[in-house]
């Protein structure tokens, strides 16, 4: 089931906004990729469970108790922009 | 013998011996970097100012005052961490990882940041932004990757030991390469805590050395359950040093037939083979075991490690960290950061594992991977039933040139078919040195045992290190 892909719309979805030159590119790199992966079509797989991990924990939890973080100004300082406590990004709501 | 040629088993006997001549241990590594490094590369931040700063450290830890080199996607508090990568440049983490901080409380002194692949995405160093790292046997070829500055730095001499992280071979492949021992412990072994993750299901960190002793020495710092990681596992471990020496009579190691097939190089073949003709002559046996589905683990990680690291570097968006395309408007801030900051590699990456997990792909392809995923760990679960260690090529062949694989993704990918599985299964493997191509670049074996077996490999690794030698063997730099 060879794939052509619409790259496009998937660089829409993982937000990149890629440039004309590199479309060709990725486009033909990600068939030739697909086409190589479409190998495990040939295998049955229906009574088969998926495996997500490897290890069989499930729901680790820990007491909900409250310790201090002291990072806020570390991180805020090499921030790429920050304002007082908080990281400064475009304006997002228009005409506010 | 230099100070720099110090085995890390050497350096703490030597301090240990004499405290005060710690400085004098790092004087001696920092030159030797400041002459070999700018050939090599392996480096992609050192200051000599900040290695001073911390040579008065703990002075009775099992560490005390050995330098320790880091790959530059774990993070390491106030030092700048980049995972080679534009998008992350200028981001200093405001803490330790897990690893850098029991490596610290054992005392180690932490040296310097090593080159990778971008976000570890690559099997030769060449997809880093600072450029790539060069092969020490030869500066024309590959180190591996994605630790490739780690090992790189192992094998030249310019770090006493390095820790490297493994998604599907980039401890063991670059292991191999460049000639020195690399060990990917059990998923959950380690903690994850602090590494920048890639695919989390399949990321282990783990050492990278000049001997297996050293290995050992730096698993019984690491391992360990870390609340800090939901995924790090409960498990008690041994001291690894004690399996040491031991010698492996009785022991079962397994050649899986699939592993000697068409794309092998046949020099490698010969040492790999070679090395179970060892094992041998020293009391294992060795016999023919199957892995029917090893064929398919390329493809099954060219789908799993994918979608998970296109959601894991979705937190990349010039917000919080690094490096931010400036605009008025946020969408357009977002879109640009990505594509400026990311580099060929990883957007391929991110752009195949959005695909497989968009609607309508991912039962065809995330979900067919995940099963095929339980498949090749049955193999290996079946094949543990019969064998102790399965012994095999690290990778399908020696180092290759600089720009040989670069352009040609899919082949790229397949250098790393001997290593994928084990982290698709979960399973610890290790890659140590076995000789020597006829163009004198190194080659190295892999042994795989069952989750938490590292005790066995151990015992194996150390008995055909002390019969080989191969380690004596360095580069001309």
């Amino acid at each position: 089931m060879s794939q052509k892909i619409n790259i496009d719309q998937i660089a829409e979805l993982a937000r990149l906004s890629l440039k004309p030159n590199e479309q060709a590119k990725l486009s033909k790199d990600l068939e030739e990729i697909l086409a190589y992966v479409d190998q495990l079509q040939e295998l049955k797989t229906d009574s088969v469970q998926p495996t997500s991990h490897v290890l069989p924990i499930e729901n680790v939890f820990r007491k909900d108790s409250r310790k201090p973080s002291e990072v806020r100004e570390a991180v805020l300082k090499y921030a790429p922009k920050s304002e007082g406590k908080f990281f400064k990004v475009p304006k997002i709501i228009e005409g506010a | 013998m230099e100070l720099y040629q110090f085995t890390l088993k050497q350096a703490q006997e030597f301090l240990a011996k004499d405290p005060d001549r710690r400085g004098e241990l790092i004087a001696a590594l920092s030159n030797r970097l400041k002459i070999v490094d700018p050939k090599v590369k392996a480096y992609v931040n050192f200051d000599s100012k900040r290695v001073e700063l911390q040579k008065d450290g703990r002075k009775k830890s099992p560490l005390s005052g050995v330098p320790i080199s880091i790959k530059d996607n774990i993070v390491t508090q106030d030092w700048e961490t980049t995972c080679a990568s534009k998008i992350l440049k200028g981001f200093i983490p405001p803490y330790d990882a897990t690893v850098v901080r029991k490596l610290r409380e054992a005392g180690a002194v932490i040296f310097g940041k090593c080159n990778m692949d971008e976000f570890a995405f690559g099997s030769s160093c060449e997809t880093s932004c600072f450029g790539p790292t060069h092969n020490p046997w030869n500066l024309d070829y590959v180190p591996g990757g994605s630790s490739g500055g780690s090992a790189a730095a192992v094998a030249s001499d310019i770090a006493i030991a390095a820790l490297g992280s493994d998604t599907g071979g980039s401890i063991r492949q670059p292991a191999s390469f460049c000639g020195v021992v690399g060990l990917k412990p059990t998923y959950g072994r380690v903690s994850r805590y602090g590494l920048v993750a890639f695919g989390s299901s399949l990321d282990q960190i783990g050492p990278i050395t000049k001997t297996v002793e050293d290995c050992a020495m730096i698993m019984n710092v690491l391992a360990g359950h870390d609340e800090r990681d939901s995924t790090s596992a409960n498990v008690p471990a041994p001291d690894y040093t004690s399996f040491l020496s031991k010698d492996v009579k009785g022991l079962k190691i397994g050649l899986p037939k699939e592993y000697f097939v068409k794309g092998l190089d046949p020099e490698v073949e010969k040492m790999v083979r070679q090395a179970a003709k060892v094992f041998q002559d020293l009391g294992a046996t060795c016999v023919e075991v199957n892995l029917p589905h090893m064929k398919y683990a390329v493809a099954v990680y060219y789908i799993v490690a994918v979608a998970e690291a296109s959601s894991n570097l979705g937190r990349f968006d010039g917000v919080q960290y690094g490096f931010r395309h400036e605009s008025t408007n946020l969408r357009d801030m977002y879109f640009e950061t990505r594509d400026q900051g990311f580099g060929a590699e990883a957007k391929r990456r991110i752009l195949l594992g959005t695909f497989v997990l968009s609607a309508g792909y991912y039962d065809a392809y995330y979900l067919k991977g995940l099963k095929v995923r339980t498949l090749i760990k049955q193999d290996f679960d079946q094949a543990f039933q019969k064998v102790d260690l399965i012994l095999g090529p690290t990778a399908p062949t020696p180092p290759f040139k600089i720009g040989e694989k670069i352009n040609d993704p899919l082949s790229m990918y397949l250098s790393d078919i001997y290593t994928i599985s084990a982290n698709l299964a979960g399973v610890p493997a290790m890659s140590i040195p076995c000789g020597f191509s006829d163009k004198g670049l190194p080659v190295g074996v892999q042994l795989t045992a069952k989750p938490f077996g590292e005790s066995t490999i151990f015992r194996a690794a150390s008995a055909y290190e002390q019969t080989t030698k191969w380690y004596e063997k360095k580069p001309n730099l």
